[in-house]
């Protein structure tokens, strides 16, 4: 493939990288990233991406669009509301850079859905809101062999890890598996800053930039943790767990399934 | 002294506080000793059977506990302890 002029002037500041150039931008021209939610950590993760210009970007979520989510989901805006978020998300998307395909998944990820659907992508990022398809993700990437860039978000506390399967540490090595349910309160019930899905969203996008050029050091075998109250990263080292139910030496998870129920909600209970 | 970080789910329990000294010298000891000043702590850490709940990581100055001993990992006066569940908003 050859870039137009406007390509070319469209994406200048990456070209004049030495780190991306002409062929990093093509990688990124050809990549597929699969957006899993496109609430509060997919929509600044969609915009970047889309603005570097990914060639596809899968959308996936099973809502519309809500006023309460508005003070986050910038990818949405209040006329959007009560639109699927995949189509308002798909039209932000092109009307940033015509040059991304957008495809469409108006759905729910489930144990039924998710290889198929991952493994047409080269990197996912996980933006869902529950714990139940946050496992289903990893679980799903590990089977699908692709590197997952996970994020959670919840009051001023915000989380993301890089997975590449079977050489870094998965969610199952970390969290081994969701709280039960009487242990869950639910997002809403929580709250969370909005701007901070800004900041954890737009690191999962910078997480999957680097692994589709091949440059850097990933977020693997780090779980960073950022406290918006103060203004401060951690680093957590987190290794692989030999006795790891799904990527251990004696896995006893040989298949996807759902773990739990997806509207328990995404944190565990005071 | 060890310092144990609070996550946010569990603040409720040490009212408000982010960060609570303490004085232990192991994990055990160390969520015994919150328990009795901060009531329900343990419950919330441990299951009925007192092991940790396997959703929540312990860390001693950033090393999961699990590659170290476990509830039995021993602390010393200036670790920090954190305490570290999962959480997962999107």
């Amino acid at each position: 493939m050859e870039f137009t002029e406007d390509q070319i002037s469209r994406y200048s500041r990456h070209i004049l990288l030495p780190e991306v150039g002409g062929k990093g931008q093509k990688k990124i021209a050809k990549a597929k990233i699969l957006l899993v939610g496109a609430g509060g950590l997919g929509s600044p993760a969609a915009l970047y991406l889309a603005a570097a210009g990914i060639g596809t970007i899968g959308l996936i979520d099973s809502d519309v669009v809500d006023l309460t989510n508005l003070q986050r989901q910038i990818l949405h805006h209040t006329s959007d509301i009560g639109r699927p978020k995949v189509l308002s998300g798909k039209e932000k998307i092109q009307a940033l850079n015509p040059d991304v395909q957008v495809s469409m998944y108006e759905e729910r990820l489930t144990a039924g859905n998710a290889l198929k659907i991952i493994s047409e992508y080269d990197v996912v990022i996980d933006g869902v809101d529950n714990f139940t398809t946050k496992f289903l993700i990893n679980d799903a990437c590990f089977f699908a062999g692709k590197p997952v860039v996970h994020g959670g978000i919840l009051r001023f506390d915000g989380r993301v890890t890089t997975i590449v399967p079977k050489q870094s540490a998965c969610y199952r090595c970390v969290f081994k598996t969701p709280p039960p349910a009487g242990l869950v309160a639910s997002c809403q019930e929580a709250g969370v800053i909005g701007v901070l899905a800004g900041i954890i969203g737009t690191i999962q996008a910078t997480e999957a930039l680097k692994l589709i050029l091949g440059i850097g050091h990933p977020l693997t075998n780090r779980l960073l943790d950022f406290d918006a109250r103060k203004t401060q990263f951690r680093e957590i080292k987190v290794k692989r767990n030999p006795d790891c139910a799904l990527c251990g030496a004696h896995p006893t998870i040989t298949e996807l399934f759902d773990d739990g129920d997806p509207f328990a909600g995404c944190a565990v209970r005071p | 002294m060890i310092k144990v970080r609070i996550p946010t789910p569990l603040r409720p329990l040490t009212k408000g506080q982010g960060e609570v000294d303490t004085q232990a010298h192991t994990i055990v000891e160390m969520i015994d000793t919150l328990n009795a000043s901060h009531p329900g702590i343990k419950d919330r850490l441990c299951d009925d059977t007192g092991e940790l709940r396997r959703f929540v990581n312990i860390y001693v100055n950033e090393e999961d506990i699990r590659f170290l001993k476990g509830k039995e990992t021993s602390l010393k006066d200036g670790d920090e302890v954190s305490i570290v569940p999962a959480i997962a908003g999107g």
